[in-house]
């Protein structure tokens, strides 16, 4: 790109990345959610990835849904495009921008309202294309923003704050995503920046869908006694099943990592994720391997975290359709236009 | 029969051919067809078909007109009954003085007992025994072999059949000598048997140079590839699949990047309507041109996603090949019933531009105009066509392509043009036109902004101030009213003093025109409007002002036509005269004089 961003003027001593941006080029708007929502958390780990993935912020482009969760692209990355679209739907906005142009990095954001009830279908269709895009699914059992129903993510028998019990089993996204060999399905907690920050990074340099599901309490309607997504429950079950730690296209690995249960694997940028197994049951490349661990660990009451499943080399929407690497959307007049000529070939077909 | 039947005549008349679906016959009925027009006489070819793959009743309707009106003639001159399940309906429908050829090898003298018509009995599967080997072939030679029985009772030019089949069987030698030989075999019997030609028969004429028999979904699937659409997203629906397949197929051919091998196109097969709405809608917000095809239920589920664009002022192309509604409706007949629902669709305060294509000709250059209109106005534009203009074979003239086009992309800043800004505003009016400027993704640091179906002001921001959500649609008509001078005109025709006239719309073109025609040679002279896109402009206001009857034509029951005439001009209830057909079929002449009759007949009376 001829047109790079000029950074916003900041403290002097704010670290650049290899841009020169400071984090704070990549922050937004002022968020309008509830003070401690955890879905401020995880913008702010957005934010922070991709200030250290020195992505020029325009060349983001911010795709939601609706909901509490899916107002929040509004609040990083204010060079960038963003779409707040209609609900459950941002699936197939993302898979038709994506296909005008391949060359932005996709980051959607959504709720569990938002992909697991009404976006169902949208969200695992566009799993099953291996949309090139970072999915974040900013998972907190209710629907915030229409005021503390159950979501289809909320755990069977836990409380919903006016005292109802929740008599449905859950979808969870993770299990789901693996039965389908979705090629990069993590879990995090909105709480654990340490752990989402890295994953994000990950997610970005991955080539194809890469879904991040994070626990994000609502603090409104869902962080009280006998929730499973509040801020007590899931930093008390969260259980690291897979360390993930993101090597940038240039750096080495280092030797420790080569040793033992660590196992490196090459990102199609050329960057690196060294997967450290916390458990040493756990092949996170290895698809029956890595549900049945899942579903194990689920039923024991845990909630399992990291990098649970990658799978690099499947071809995504675009290299299944062969186009080319430049816009559609942009493409010259004389590529997509046969003219006259052909035209009349064409028409000899039907006398 | 209605009362303005005529009788056939050279070059004047209508065969239709009753087959069982999956057998085969319509390559037969195509080779039909198409030897007809290239004898040079005006034809038309109507499928009315049945929702189901294989064993149902089909039929196939030839109208020859020397006079070149090729609207449905609501009549059968000549039935060809190669179903014996439609016998008894096939045998009723032949207009008096008619014939019908049936396989008699197994005679059903006591079934056929009309004394008005003709019967002739044509030992079909007898012969086709006798003549071929396998089972296969005996079952498909039977098509042929009644072209051939029709090729002698019409007189039709066999040399032109002989090139067709070469043509169709280039590739495979041993099926163009059967099906040579199945002509050559009906051809013989029907000379030995019957007095050949018929009273009314195919004379060579000259008036189809510089045309082409082709399908509506073909042709707006050629305007798709010519006006540069790179993405299209769908969900398979009667009868707009043959749209996409046929835009898969031009691709596949003319997309393909010649040096690289690369698609420069991208499809994708939507898991529903509701996606492939999104899909179109995303892939415009990133500035490709990107459409889909579908049908009534299609445009239900899309009305979230057009009102979102609308509101959020995204471009986006829908073909709506409109059927038989309501609900899952008759999905293989025609109706232009759709209407209200494309030009309201979704909540709120919300409208879309249509277009309204009359012919497969027509909605060529519909498809590209509705790019245009589309990126102009960056807003959803509808092109609506029917069954009857997308899967029947229509006679156009040959489309042109201007190699001088170039598309109108409409206000898109580029990285020089917002670079120069002070600050980007999206939905700022800077010239009165109603129509602000956009930015694409990715273009520009400073053209960043957030898209967003909720209440947003005219720089972009999100608003529940009511001064500034009234800016922004208040804005949006003053773009409607420019809309109304972008769309395309009507067409109007009419004379000094006539204060009597027609207005109708789409499909209905060829049987208003051939009716007015009739009507004005027995001394009842109209005049005549099609509208062509919606909103209406200054044309079509005028047009009623300076009428004081106007018959509205259209293919619905509940004049939707009419209604949107009385909503959106300031004209009035008692003029405008409803002439409504909605059971499915495409219209007839006769039945628009019949009510125009009725309606005279009436005003007489008072
Ligand atoms: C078609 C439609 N139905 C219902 C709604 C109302 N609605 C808005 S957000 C929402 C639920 C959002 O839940 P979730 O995705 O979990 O987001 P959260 O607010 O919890 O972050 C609902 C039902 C809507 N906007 N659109
Ligand atoms: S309601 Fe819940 S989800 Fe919504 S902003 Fe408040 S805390 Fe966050
Ligand atoms: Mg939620």
């Amino acid at each position: 790109m001829s047109y790079i961003a000029k950074p916003k003027v900041a403290h002097p001593q704010l670290p650049k990345n290899d841009l020169g941006f400071t984090v704070r080029d990549y922050e937004g708007a002022m968020s309008t959610l509830c003070a401690g929502c955890g879905h401020d958390s995880i913008t702010s780990a957005i934010i922070q990835a991709a200030f250290e993935q020195s992505i020029p912020p325009h060349r983001l482009a911010k795709m939601s849904g609706i909901g509490c969760s899916s107002k929040t692209p509004a609040y990083f990355a204010s060079a960038s495009h963003g779409i707040n679209t209609v609900h459950g739907r941002m699936p197939a906005v993302a898979t038709g921008a994506n296909a005008a142009n391949p060359d932005l990095y996709y980051v959607g954001v959504s709720g569990d309202g938002d992909s697991l009830s009404i976006g169902l279908g949208q969200f695992l269709h566009a799993v099953r294309r291996n949309l090139n895009m970072v999915y974040v699914l900013e998972n907190n059992g209710v629907y915030g923003l229409t005021k503390g129903q159950f979501s289809a993510s909320a755990d069977l028998g836990s409380k919903a704050k006016k005292g109802e019990t929740n008599q449905q089993p859950p979808i969870d996204p993770v299990q789901t995503l693996v039965s389908l060999g979705a090629t990069f399905v993590a879990r995090s907690f909105s709480g654990d920046k340490e752990q989402l920050v890295p994953l994000i990074r990950a997610a970005l340099a991955h080539r194809g869908f890469a879904f991040i599901d994070v626990i994000s309490p609502c603090v409104t309607f869902n962080d009280h006694e006998g929730s499973t997504k509040s801020y007590t429950f899931t930093r008390k079950h969260a259980h690291v099943a897979m360390y993930a730690d993101y090597v940038a296209p240039a750096k080495e690995i280092r030797a420790e990592y080569a040793a033992g249960a660590a196992m490196p694997v090459t990102l199609h940028d050329g960057s690196r994720i060294v997967l450290r197994k916390a458990d040493g049951a756990y092949d996170p490349t290895d698809q029956a391997a890595a549900f049945s661990y899942l579903t194990k660990a689920t039923a024991a009451g845990e909630i399992p975290t990291g990098l649970l499943y990658l799978k690099t080399g499947r071809p995504d929407m675009h290299e299944l359709a062969n186009t080319p690497d430049v816009p559609l959307a942009t493409m010259a007049w004389e590529k997509v236009c046969p003219g006259s000529a052909t035209l009349g070939k064409i028409q000899d077909r039907f006398r | 029969m209605t009362t303005t039947a005529r009788r056939p005549g050279d070059n004047d008349f209508t065969i239709r051919i009753a087959n069982v679906n999956g057998t085969g016959s319509a390559s037969a009925n195509s080779t039909l067809m198409k030897s007809l027009f290239r004898m040079g006489i005006p034809v038309s070819g109507k499928n009315f078909f049945p929702s189901n793959i294989q064993g149902l009743p089909t039929w196939y309707e030839i109208r020859v007109s020397g006079d070149g009106y090729v609207a449905r003639s609501g009549r059968v001159d000549l039935m060809v009954a190669m179903n014996a399940e439609t016998y008894r309906k096939d045998h009723a429908d032949v207009a008096p003085g008619g014939y019908l050829v049936y396989d008699s090898t197994w005679p059903r003298s006591a079934l056929f007992n009309r004394t008005d018509i003709h019967v002739l009995g044509v030992p079909l599967s007898r012969i086709c025994n006798e003549n071929f080997p396998t089972a296969r072939a005996r079952v498909l030679m039977k098509n042929i072999m009644y072209v051939g029985v029709l090729a002698a009772l019409l007189d039709l030019d066999r040399d032109v059949i002989a090139a067709l089949l070469k043509e169709q069987f280039a590739a495979k030698a041993s099926l163009l000598e059967a099906n040579q030989k199945a002509l050559d075999l009906g051809y013989a019997y029907a000379r030995e048997n019957f007095s050949c030609p018929l009273p009314f028969r195919a004379r060579t004429l000259g008036r189809t140079a510089g045309h082409i028999m082709i399908d509506g979904n073909t042709t707006a699937a050629l305007g798709c590839l010519f006006a540069g659409a790179t993405v299209g997203a769908w969900y398979p629906i009667t009868p707009s699949t043959s749209l996409m397949d046929g835009f898969r197929k031009f691709c596949e051919k003319w997309r393909k990047d010649p040096e690289t091998g690369k698609a420069n196109f991208c499809i994708v097969q939507a898991e529903d309507e509701l996606a492939a709405a999104g899909m179109v809608m995303g892939a415009g917000w990133n500035g490709a041109r990107a459409f889909t095809p579908t049908s009534g239920p299609g445009i239900s589920l899309m009305g979230e996603i057009l009102g979102y664009a609308y509101y959020a002022e995204i471009p986006m192309v829908l073909f709506d090949v409109q059927r038989c509604g309501p609900s899952t409706g008759m999905p293989t007949r025609t109706q232009q019933a759709d209407l209200m629902a494309c030009a309201y669709a979704s909540h709120g305060d919300t409208r879309h531009v249509l277009l309204f294509p009359s012919s497969p000709e027509e909605a060529f250059y519909a498809a590209v105009q509705a790019f245009d209109l589309a990126e102009r106005l960056q807003t959803p534009v509808i092109v609506l066509t029917d069954l009857d203009i997308g899967m029947n074979d229509w006679m156009c003239r040959d489309l042109q392509w201007d190699d001088a086009y170039r598309p109108d992309r409409g206000k898109v800043l580029t990285a020089e043009q917002i670079e120069a800004l002070p600050k980007f505003q999206r939905y700022v009016d800077a010239d009165g036109d109603g129509i602000a400027a956009r930015t694409l993704p990715g273009t520009h640091p400073k053209g960043g902004f957030f898209t967003r179906g909720s209440g947003h002001n005219q720089f972009g921001g999100y608003t529940e101030d009511s001064a500034e959500y009234r800016e922004v649609v208040d804005r949006l008509l003053r773009k409607w009213d420019t809309a109304k001078t972008l769309v395309p005109k009507p067409v109007v025709e009419t004379s000094e003093r006539c204060r009597t006239g027609f207005l109708t719309i789409g499909s209905c073109d060829d049987a208003v025109r051939e009716a007015r025609d009739r009507l004005a040679a027995g001394g009842v002279p109209l005049d005549y409007l099609r509208v062509k896109g919606f909103p209406f402009g200054r044309e079509v206001q005028e047009y009623l002002d300076s009428h004081d009857r106007v018959y509205v034509v259209e293919q619905n029951r509940d004049a939707q036509l009419r209604s949107l005439l009385l909503l959106e001009t300031r004209t009035t209830q008692d003029k405008l005269v409803p002439v409504l057909h909605y059971d499915g079929l495409p219209l007839t002449a006769g039945f628009v004089i019949d009510a125009v009759n009725a309606d005279l007949a009436r005003g007489k009376a008072a």
